[in-house]
Parts: C-alpha cells; sequence; structure tokens
C-alpha cells in the first residue's frame, strides 16, 4: 500500500530496494520448522511426558521463544543487515522494552504479592 | 413486543438509559442538539457535504489529516474544559453543610470524562496533529509513507471520541477515575456501561493511535529527502520519532490490559478480580506500564516545537543539537524505567521503591539539559517575542515548577505523604498544561501561517496568552497548597470552610482560562476576517530554518515541486545563506496518493462495533465486525490507489507562486 512518494513521474513500484525476500524452500524450512515447534508442545501438554507441570510450562515457554525467532528468520526475513540495519536496531530496541516490562512487572508483583497478599498462603493458588 | 425481543433487538439500552432525571445534562443536551442541528442545517444549506466528503474526509493528505485533527483536538478541548469548570464550580461550593449542584453519580462521571478527554481526546489529536502536518514538509517528503493508513487512523481517533460524547446523552461514563482501576472497574461494583464506554472509546481509538505510530516512525526513517542524515534531522523530527517509537512499544500494553479488563467484565474471567486467583495490582502495574511513556509521548513533541520556535526567533542555531537528541533518546528509555511511581504507595517495599525513585530523579537530569539548551540557545540571540515565543518562555517557567514538584513527589517517604492528593493533581496539570498544552498552542501559533497562509492575529493571540497563563497560576497554586494540608483528589463535599477560599481561587483560575480559550477561539475567528492584512506570500513569514519553510503558504499538495537536497541541520536557513534560487523550469507530472473513503467507512463500522458491545447489543457488534472485514478485504481489490499531477499543474501551481513572491518584493 506503500506509494512511494519519492519517485516523481516514476510508475514503477520497485520492489527491489534492499528486503530479501526468500525463496520456496526457505518458506518451507520455515513452515516445517515452526510446525514442528507447535507439535512438540501439544504433544508434551497431551501427553503429560514430562512429571512436573511447572517443567513443561518452561519448555512450552522455551520452545515460544525459538519459535519466535524462526519467524522473524524466514517470514520477517530479518537479518543484521535488512533495511540498513534498522530492522535489528529495532529488534534490540523491543527486547530491551520486553525484558524491562516482563522482568520489571515480575520484580514488582512478586515484592507486591509477599508484602500485601497474607491470604496467598491460605487460600492457595490452583 | 415481547421483553426478550427488545433485548435482543436493543440489549441493555432502554428508554431508562436516558439522563433524562438529570436536569444539567438534558440542558447540556438541547444545547448540543440545537448547536448540533444549526451546523449540520448550515452545511447542508451551503452544499458543504460534497466538498468536505471530496476533500477533507476521504483525504490521504497528511497536511488536511493533520489540520483535522488539531480541529479535533479543539472541540475536545470545549468538552473537557466545561467538565472542568463543573468540578471547580462544584468544589468552590460544596461547604458547609452545602452538596453543591452536583449529585456523587454525576460528579464522578465528570472527573473520569475530564481525565479521559484530556489525555486520549485532546493532548492526542494536538500533538498528532502537529507531526502529521509538519514532519513530512520537515523532512522534504511529499507525504506520509502509507497515506490510506493516515486517513483510517485518524477516523478511528474520531470514532473513539464519538463514543465518549455519546456516553454523555446516551446511558452514563465510568465513574472510576481515568485509568479505571479494578476492583471498582470490575462488573460486580461498575455493572453499568460507564466502563464498557470507556473500554471501547479507547480500544477503539487506540488502533488509530498505534497505526499513525507506525506510519510516522516508518516516514521518518524512510522518506527523508537527500542528505538528512540522522543527526541532521531537525529535533522535532527527532522528539516525533522517539514519541512514536514510546506509541508503538507502549501502545499495545494498554490495549493487552484493556482486553483483559473487558475478558473479565464480559465472559467471567478472573485476571484482575479480588477472588479467584485474579490480582487487582497487576491492573494497575500493567497499565502504567503504558501511562508513564504516555506521558512522554505528549510531552516530547512538545520540546521539539520549543526547539524549533527557540532558534527561530532567537535568530541563531539550537544550542547542543547532538546532546538535545541524545537527551531525547535517553528520556525515551528512561520513560520506560519509572513507571512503580504512580504506585510507591501500594507496598511493593523498599527496595523497588527505591529503585523507581531513583530512576525517575535522574529523567530529570536530560530534560534539564534541555532547558539549558533553550536557555543557551536565547543566550545572546536576537530575541523577538512573538506569540511562539511568549507561550516558550511561558512553558519555560511554568514546566521547572511542575519538574521540581515532580521530583519531589519521586521521593518515596514524600510520596507516602502526597499521593492522591491534590499536590498531585497540581503537579500533573503543572507538567501537562505548561509543557503540553503550551507546546500545543506554540506550535499552533508557530505553523499556522504554513498552514493556512495567514498569520494568527497578535492582539488576540496575547489576550489568550496572558488568561491561560494567570489562569493556570491561579487555577493550580492553591492545589499545592491544598495538597500539602492533605486534601485528597477527587473529593465532592469538603467539611472543613478554611479550605474554601483555596477553591474559591482556583475556580477564579479557572474561568481566567476559559477567557483564554474564548481569546482563542476569537483569535481565529479574527484571523480569518483579516487574513488579507495577515497574509504570509513569501512562505516564510517568520524567517525560520527548517524544510517546511521553503514551500509555499500553503503548501501545495504535493509539498515540493523538486525534493530538497539538504547540507545542513538548519537546511532552509543555509538555503537562504548560500543565495538558494528556486527553480522556475523543469516540472515534471507527481505521482501521488489517491483519496479513498475506505478509512471512515472502517472507522463508522468500528465504532458501531463498540457501540454494540457497549449495550450488549449482539447482532450489531456482530453485523459490524463482518462489515470490517468485508469492507477491508474489498480495499485490498482497490487499484485506484494513485495518479500523477500532470506537469502543466505543477507548472500552474508553481507559476503563481513566483509570481506571489515577486510581489512581494
Amino acid at each position: 500500500m506503500s506509494t512511494d512518494t519519492h519517485t516523481a513521474g516514476a510508475n514503477g513500484h520497485h520492489h527491489d530496494d534492499g528486503h530479501a525476500h526468500g525463496s520456496f524452500s526457505t518458506y518451507m524450512l520455515g513452515f516445517v520448522l515452526s510446525v514442528v515447534l507447535t507439535a512438540i508442545p501439544f504433544w508434551l501438554v497431551m501427553s503429560g511426558a514430562l512429571p512436573s507441570k511447572q517443567v513443561t510450562a518452561l519448555v512450552i515457554m522455551a520452545f515460544a521463544v525459538v519459535q519466535i525467532v524462526v519467524h522473524m528468520i524466514y517470514f520477517l526475513h530479518m537479518n543484521t543487515t535488512s533495511e540498513n540495519g534498522w530492522s535489528m536496531m529495532a529488534l534490540i530496541f523491543t527486547i530491551v522494552m520486553v525484558v524491562i516490562a516482563l522482568s520489571g512487572s515480575l520484580w514488582v508483583m512478586s515484592h507486591l504479592n509477599s508484602n500485601m497478599m497474607p491470604m496467598h498462603e491460605m487460600t492457595g493458588m490452583k | 413486543m415481547s421483553p426478550d425481543l427488545l433485548k435482543l433487538i436493543f440489549g441493555r439500552l432502554g428508554f431508562e438509559s436516558l439522563p433524562l432525571h438529570e436536569p444539567i445534562v438534558v440542558g447540556t443536551f438541547a444545547v448540543v442538539a440545537l448547536g448540533g442541528a444549526a451546523l449540520l442545517g448550515g452545511l447542508t444549506y451551503f452544499r458543504l457535504w460534497g466538498y468536505l466528503w471530496r476533500e477533507w474526509f476521504t483525504t490521504v493528505d497528511h497536511k488536511r489529516i493533520g489540520i483535522m485533527y488539531m480541529i479535533l483536538g479543539i472541540v475536545m478541548l470545549l468538552r473537557g474544559f466545561a467538565d472542568a469548570l463543573m468540578m471547580r464550580g462544584q468544589q468552590m461550593l460544596a461547604f458547609g453543610g452545602s452538596e453543591g449542584y452536583l449529585n456523587a453519580h454525576h460528579y464522578d462521571q465528570v472527573f473520569t470524562a475530564h481525565g479521559v478527554i484530556m489525555i486520549f481526546f485532546v493532548a492526542m489529536p494536538l500533538v498528532t496533529g502537529l507531526m502529521n502536518y509538519v514532519v513530512p514538509l520537515q523532512i522534504g517528503a511529499r507525504d506520509v509513507s502509507f497515506p490510506f493508513l493516515n486517513n483510517f487512523s485518524f477516523w478511528m481517533t474520531v470514532g473513539g471520541a464519538v463514543l465518549v460524547m455519546a456516553s454523555l446523552f446516551i446511558g452514563e461514563f465510568a465513574r472510576t477515575g481515568w485509568l479505571a482501576y479494578p476492583p471498582l472497574s470490575n462488573i460486580g461494583y461498575s455493572p453499568d456501561v460507564g466502563v464498557d464506554y470507556y473500554i471501547w472509546a479507547l480500544q477503539v481509538a487506540g488502533v488509530g493511535t498505534t497505526l499513525s505510530g507506525i506510519n510516522l516512525i516508518c516516514t521518518i526513517v524512510k522518506l527523508r529527502c537527500p542528505g538528512m542524515t540522522m543527526m541532521k534531522m531537525p529535533v522535532f523530527t527527532w522528539t516525533s520519532l522517539c514519541t512514536n517509537v514510546l506509541i508503538v512499544a507502549s501502545f499495545p500494553v494498554l490495549t493487552v490490559v484493556l482486553a483483559l479488563l473487558s475478558l473479565d467484565r464480559y465472559v467471567g474471567t478472573n485476571f484482575f478480580t479480588n477472588d479467584f486467583g485474579g490480582s487487582p495490582m497487576m491492573y494497575v502495574n500493567l497499565i502504567w506500564i503504558w501511562g508513564h511513556p504516555e506521558v512522554y509521548i505528549l510531552v516530547l513533541p512538545a520540546f521539539g516545537i520549543f526547539s524549533e520556535v527557540t532558534s527561530t526567533f532567537s535568530g541563531k542555531r539550537l544550542f547542543g543539537y547532538t546532546s538535545m537528541v541524545y537527551a531525547t533518546v535517553v528520556i525515551t528509555i528512561l520513560s520506560y524505567l519509572v513507571w512503580l511511581h504512580h504506585f510507591f504507595t501500594m507496598g511493593s517495599g523498599a527496595s523497588v521503591n527505591s529503585f523507581f525513585g531513583i530512576t525517575t530523579m535522574i529523567i530529570s537530569i536530560p530534560t534539564g539539559a534541555k532547558m539549558f539548551n533553550w536557555l543557551f540557545t536565547m543566550y545572546r540571540g536576537r530575541i523577538r517575542y512573538e506569540l511562539p515565543m511568549m507561550w516558550t518562555i511561558a512553558f519555560m517557567l511554568t514546566f521547572v515548577i511542575g519538574g521540581m514538584t515532580g521530583v519531589l513527589l519521586a521521593v518515596p517517604p514524600a510520596d507516602f505523604v502526597l499521593h492522591n492528593s491534590l499536590f498531585l493533581i497540581a503537579h500533573f496539570h503543572n507538567v501537562i498544561i505548561g509543557g503540553v498544552v503550551f507546546g500545543a498552542f506554540a506550535g499552533i501559533s508557530y505553523w499556522f501561517p504554513k498552514a493556512f497562509g495567514f498569520k494568527l492575529d497578535p492582539f488576540w493571540g496575547k489576550m489568550s496568552f496572558w488568561f491561560w497563563v494567570t489562569g493556570f497560576y491561579l487555577a493550580f497554586m492553591p492545589l499545592y497548597v491544598l495538597g500539602l494540608m492533605g486534601v485528597t483528589r477527587r473529593l465532592r463535599v469538603f467539611d472543613d470552610p478554611s479550605l474554601q477560599i483555596w477553591f474559591v481561587i482556583a475556580a477564579i483560575g479557572a474561568f481566567l482560562v476559559l477567557l483564554g480559550i474564548l481569546s482563542m477561539l476569537m483569535q481565529f475567528a479574527v484571523s480569518f476576517l483579516r487574513r488579507e492584512q495577515l497574509k504570509d506570500v513569501t512562505g516564510d513569514p517568520w524567517d525560520a530554518r527548517t524544510l517546511e519553510w521553503a514551500t509555499s503558504s500553503p503548501p501545495p499538495d504535493y509539498n515540493f515541486a523538486f525534493t530538497p537536497v539538504v547540507h545542513d541541520n538548519d537546511a532552509w536557513w543555509d538555503m537562504k545563506r548560500r543565495g538558494y534560487q528556486r527553480p522556475l523550469t523543469g516540472f515534471k507530472p507527481i505521482h501521488m496518493p489517491s483519496s479513498t473513503g475506505t478509512g471512515i467507512i472502517l472507522a463508522g463500522l468500528a465504532t458501531a462495533m463498540g457501540f454494540g458491545l457497549i449495550w450488549y447489543i449482539w447482532w450489531l457488534a456482530a453485523l459490524s465486525f463482518a462489515g470490517l472485514l468485508v469492507v477491508g478485504i474489498g480495499h485490498t481489490f482497490n487499484y485506484h490507489r494513485d495518479f500523477d499531477i500532470p506537469a502543466e499543474d505543477v507548472i500552474r501551481t508553481e507559476d503563481a507562486r513566483t509570481k506571489l513572491l515577486a510581489g512581494a518584493k
């Protein structure tokens, strides 16, 4: 939908401005990887292969992180040089923000939980 | 008809939803209905609908969209300020056994609506409007990266505003305060439609804000003219970039928090409830992860405006450009590290509180650096006290006071005393009015001649300035005093008669601000009538420094006939100094995006969907959602997305300008 407002009078939308576009095989590879990475967590939950639920949850989260990376590389075509490095910069910024928000929230909420929720032990989390 | 059928058709909506028992609301409705009918009748009588639809509602021109954002912001300012006057009146009167004139049910809606409207539908549109108008011009581009998306974003913001306004007459607004903390905002304690209006108004407008953020980032990163490296960008463009990065990074958090709250309210989940493992404190935590960056989203562009104004009206290059840029970037990052200072008293303990208290104090360092940069820019400059510069000086004095009370509040023990008091209210009005509002006014008076081709009338502008500034101090300094005496916010009646005098002074201040707003409207009217005397034919009425002043006032649809090439920070100043000659020949056709009505239709459907969800009118919500999909997909088959302005039209426009310029000399 972007109209390149700079090329005065030039009608062609040139598609070739430094984007990596991937080939059929890289798309297939990404697709297969993401299916596998989705199937394994499903199997973990359905079969109860791991003894503890907490471990299962952590493993699923680890798979989710790998899944994100797969999407970024194979579907969003991100690498260290795409868009003159802007993609990489945006990625680093995003990671910083997510880390701040998640770790900060965990830190804050665990303190709030221990200070302000004396009923916690009695009601129990299910 | 059977009640079941009625419920199916109208959901919760019925005659009893209309606030007919509230004489104030009925009176307001009568006035609004009469005014609205007069406006609609006038538009029909003068046959302006076609013109408005073709030239404004469906436009993808960033300049017109920017102007529409400003109009939205100013209209909503009138609504939000009416709420402010009602609160000041209530608090002034409700002493010595008097209940004032607002009942609790109405008063609680008034203070909630005031906060929501002022932040989301006044400050945000004003800031977004200025960025929309100015950024493409400053970077020498012909439009934003995604012109259709820009139109759509604007109308989504309008959709949110429409929902808030509808709540005044159909049903009620939230009575929870502007951030709708649970458990109060949960369905058990707020079973009415108020919080639902709040949620859907913000969700609809939030889509617009996020998309416009993406659009402007992309514009600044991709569409800068040749030669404009990052460190040659005007400071306003830099602050806009940082603001939009903040928008894109933080608004999704708001969207998710509100979505979780609506799940709690609509389908009975327990994210933020008191029992079943829910935690209302998580809501407070998450909403401030959005909420603190939000205040920097508002104030960073204002800092950019003050930078442009200061260097233009001091006739000097901005002092410390590099430090200004780094200060902006540092503020962008740090604004994510301070959110807990909004709830020191919730009980996260000494270690957490001291971390966030210290980060909050650190953030005042880059802000202070900016203040010194402006002072040093003015030092030994030839300062012209035109209206934009007056707003800038008022900002510098006012914002420093607000900043110091902010650092005071950042000390956790002090915050335990002052939290939730009128001191806090005074503090954030001090920074938001002194920073964002004065910034928007400086920006309006600075760029108005660019947008419309004539300057604003200085007399009424100065009237407005002095009423606003004195009104502000009279209205909010008493609140500092009251807050130090321990008066909490959002109170409706008072027992202690010795407090009354302070509220009377504050009410007088609010009345002066009213005069300031009226003077500003008067200023627009008078300037329009005197537009021939105030005309700017040069395109550069202030002898300014950045690229937007290189083109005509108002700029042609295509902004620049030839894309400028930049060699210096103050690109236009540099061009003038090197004896730049406007090209008079060699014009080519210019490739531009076409107008489309899809944006307004999509936003209308989204608003209808919000209305359906608010009132449990499920068929309406489902139908409008289906409509959204159909229209959205349909638009992808629209191949008439662009056209070329013929070379003859460009030549005609540019020749007209050549004649005007020759006449000016």
